[in-house]
């Protein structure tokens, strides 16, 4: 067992590091890219691509680093200190996740090579209006046109980074019931094709969605991802995954950057003549915020040792339990980071909100931590029952 | 003893109810029940509907427009104005500066500003917080000194609620600057349109407008504008802070948002059942409900204990109400934002639909957010314990 990072490792961690912490280091900065068209600042995307960092989990044959959830965690965990909002998750972990584990050669020849150099971005749409945290409650639906293509008709809600995307991968149902488990593809769309309409906002946490209704679409044979007689759940599921040890570093550097600032906060705001930090009770809040983050921290080391393990139930059992502990972290120390801030903290101009917000919807993300608690019981806990 | 509500307490109740859910504009409701943002026009129409009935400050002796309700009608009213979604009658009029007129302030005071007050025909904001100055507020540096038969004020006060609506404002100032801290400070009245009054919006972490910085740079004010004697504004101050303690439990207001979190996770699905048909989120909804309910009690023991009172300042002990009150509430927004799941991500300020239609989940996150503030203002939570610790169990 290693928790050190290789030299290769380290010099990704240096680079983004430095990158967002000038990129971000001014909120004034952020809110101006809020407004750029994308909804982000392009400028700081292309400095992703440079850097490489667009490139982390994809094979070398197709221009990327061939790196794993190690690196991806060291990304993301940069992510969260300066939260930022440049599309990651959605074009590289998600969009990029389901072409490299189910994507066809052509597909990813054709695709991927942009997504690295910054040129292309990617979405998932897979939440529908009732879907709620069920991966397989697809309604949206896509009938074969009998030519190995198919036609695809539905609505998608709050699709990450959708309004923005080049390309959108999106869920339907080939055949089965609503929440069947079988059934469900996977299909390349074109963000401007036709029959497609986004509606596309801001979220709360300053990232951009869109809501997306699919009017008969035709989907050609070659952007087909997982069509019939396969299974695009367990692609799915495997991606999901991912990217929830994704979004565990995420939080983590969220949640040590809030922590940060609050201890720092606490030694330097003076009321009734002192520090407040002079007060044990703000003192010991701030030592249970610690114990919550590096509890979280461990689980972050656990997600990503555990997002490459083949054997799919323990891979989403140890995904639940991640889930459950990155999300009563999370608002412990969101929570909490405000409320030691008083005022100050309940401002979009003081960076203590924004990580609030941020660290708010990643419990949310995929499965809040009552899901996850229910999943993982269901799935018998971590630890069998003594014989 | 006999903890039942009498017939004639329920049929006051019924009444109160009747003129809330028939009297008060049905859109400030519908926006109030599911927590989308209110007007300065909403505010003020929900508040004279209460005043051309007599009710916009039913506490207020009856002198002034006050009701004379007993403790247990004052506790009725409160709980069915909110459990029906109008929005209280603005506070910083009624239940802050109003009061302390009425307490401390001259006759020609009292006539000059109490019925605008009242009617909301002026709106109030209160000038307390700088920004050195939160929890310790008699830190204050903000200074009125006297010259040429005025106060002139300077100095800036923050967090300032809804400044942007007001026309005058309720300021301490320091007029003893060789004073120890409380003694030298003053309760004076600032007219918003004073040259030297400068408002700058702050926005808050759910992207609303609700607070501002008030900045005075050689602000002018007639000396008859102080309220009470030069150098006690602290007695003002401290009796209106109990003032604002005492109705910060919102107990109608979390039985309303129970009653909304239960209606709203009867018809979201999770799996193959519904919400609240899923046991550990009734489970959690249940015990918020029984927290609810002892605080509820809570609040009418305080009512009772407090009629009985003779000091005029108020019961330690609500402190309790304060506490619970806001931990309770805070409860409220965090299921709700539960319910709203996946689709509370959509940050959509502009796009009112009364709840009822797609984005029936898009103000649940800003509520959230929202009301992290409960628990900071009017004395953050930590400084309540530290009261109760000192008042009641003589640490
Ligand atoms: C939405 C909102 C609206 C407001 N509206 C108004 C308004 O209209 N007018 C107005 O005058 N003010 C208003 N306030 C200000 C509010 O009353 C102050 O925010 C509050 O008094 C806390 O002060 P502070 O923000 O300076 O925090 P601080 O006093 O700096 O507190 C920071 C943290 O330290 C803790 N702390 C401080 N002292 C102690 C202690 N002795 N022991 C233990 N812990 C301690 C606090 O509990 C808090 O957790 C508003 C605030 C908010 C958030």
């Amino acid at each position: 067992m290693d928790f050190d990072l290789s030299d290769d490792q380290r010099q990704i961690k240096d680079s983004v590091d430095r990158m967002l912490a000038a990129a971000y280091a001014d909120l004034k900065t952020k809110a101006a890219a809020q407004k750029e068209p994308a909804g982000f600042s392009v400028g700081n995307w292309k400095q992703f691509a440079d850097l490489g960092l667009l490139g982390i989990p994809f094979a070398e044959d197709h221009g990327g680093l061939g790196a794993g959830p190690v690196e991806t965690m060291l990304v993301m965990d940069a992510i969260g200190r300066n939260a930022a909002i440049e599309p990651y998750l959605s074009t590289v972990v998600l969009g990029g996740g389901l072409l490299r584990h189910a994507g066809t050669a052509a597909q990813k020849a054709a695709l991927i090579p942009g997504v690295i150099e910054g040129t292309h971005r990617l979405a998932l749409a897979h939440q529908e209006r009732q879907s709620r945290f069920d991966l397989a409650d697809v309604s949206a639906t896509a009938r074969s046109d009998g030519a190995g293509g198919y036609i695809l008709n539905g609505e998608k809600l709050v699709v990450l980074g959708g309004d923005s995307a080049d390309t959108l991968i999106v869920v339907a149902r080939i055949d089965g019931q609503r929440r069947d488990r079988a059934g469900i593809g996977l299909f390349l769309v074109g963000g401007t094709a036709a029959g497609v309409t986004r509606k596309g906002y801001a979220t709360q946490d300053g990232g951009r969605a869109a809501d997306i209704t699919f009017a008969n679409v035709k989907i050609g044979a070659e952007d087909v991802i997982a069509g019939k007689g396969s299974d695009g759940l367990a692609s799915l599921e495997h991606v999901i995954d991912e990217a929830i040890a994704a979004l565990a570093a995420e939080a983590i550097g969220a949640m040590a950057a809030l922590h940060d600032l609050t201890v720092d906060y606490l030694k330097t705001r003076k009321q009734f003549g002192v520090a407040i930090g002079s007060f044990q009770v703000l003192q010991h809040k701030s030592v249970d915020m610690f114990t919550a983050l590096e509890q979280a921290r461990s689980m972050g080391y656990y997600a990503t040792m555990m997002a490459a393990e083949p054997n799919a139930a323990e891979r989403r059992r140890a995904m639940a339990a991640v889930k459950v502990q990155i999300g009563k972290s999370a608002k412990f120390v969101g929570e909490t980071a405000i409320q030691l801030h008083g005022g100050i903290g309940m401002t979009m101009e003081y960076k203590a909100g924004h990580y609030f917000k941020r660290l708010t919807m990643i419990e949310m993300a995929f499965g809040n931590t009552e899901h996850f608690l229910r999943a993982l019981a269901h799935a018998g806990g971590l630890i069998p029952a003594a014989a | 003893m006999d903890l039942r509500f009498t017939p004639e307490e329920n049929a006051f109740r019924a009444e109160v109810r009747t003129f809330m859910t028939t009297e008060v504009p049905l859109h400030v409701r519908k926006k109030t029940e599911v927590g989308e943002g209110l007007s300065k026009a909403d505010l003020v129409a929900s508040h004279k509907a209460l005043a051309k009935k007599g009710w916009a400050a039913p506490h207020w002796p009856k002198a002034y427009g006050g009701t004379g309700w007993t403790p247990i009608q004052h506790h009725i009213f409160t709980e069915e104005l909110q459990a029906n979604s109008v929005p209280q009658p603005l506070p910083f009029n009624v239940s802050m500066c109003g009061p302390v007129i009425i307490a401390f302030g001259t006759e020609e005071q009292k006539k000059r500003y109490l019925p605008k007050m009242y009617n909301l025909d002026e709106w109030w904001c209160q000038g307390f917080s700088e920004p050195g100055a939160g929890s310790d507020l008699a830190g204050l540096k903000t200074t009125a000194v006297k010259n040429d038969g005025q106060y002139v004020i300077n100095g800036q006060k923050t967090w300032t609620t809804l400044a942007q609506h007001a026309d005058w404002c309720f300021v301490l100032a320091r007029t003893d600057m060789e004073a120890k801290k409380q003694l030298g400070i003053s309760f004076i009245l600032v007219d918003m349109k004073s040259p030297g009054i400068t408002v700058r919006p702050i926005q808050t972490i759910d992207g609303g407008h609700e607070v501002n910085e008030v900045f005075f740079d050689d602000v002018k004010v007639p000396l008859e504008n102080l309220v009470g004697q030069e150098n006690r504004g602290w007695d003002c101050a401290k009796f209106l802070l109990g003032n604002e303690r005492v109705g910060i439990a919102r107990i109608g207001l979390s039985k309303q948002r129970i009653g909304r979190i239960k209606q709203l996770a009867a018809k979201v699905m999770s799996g193959d059942k519904s919400l609240m048909a899923d046991e550990r989120f009734a489970e959690k909804v249940a015990a918020v409900e029984v927290e609810l309910k002892a605080l509820e009690m809570t609040q009418l023991r305080v009512l009772a204990e407090d009629a009985k009172r003779k000091s005029n300042m108020p019961n330690p002990a609500s402190s309790i109400l304060k506490i619970k009150g806001s931990e309770i509430q805070q409860a409220t927004t965090e299921l709700l934002l539960e319910v709203a799941g996946p689709l509370s991500v959509p940050y959509l300020p502009d796009e009112a639909d009364f709840g009822d239609g797609d984005h029936w989940a898009a103000p649940a996150a800003p509520q959230y957010f929202n009301f992290r503030k409960v628990s900071i203002y009017g004395g953050s939570n930590e400084i309540q314990r530290n009261i109760i610790a000192k008042a009641v169990l003589g640490f």
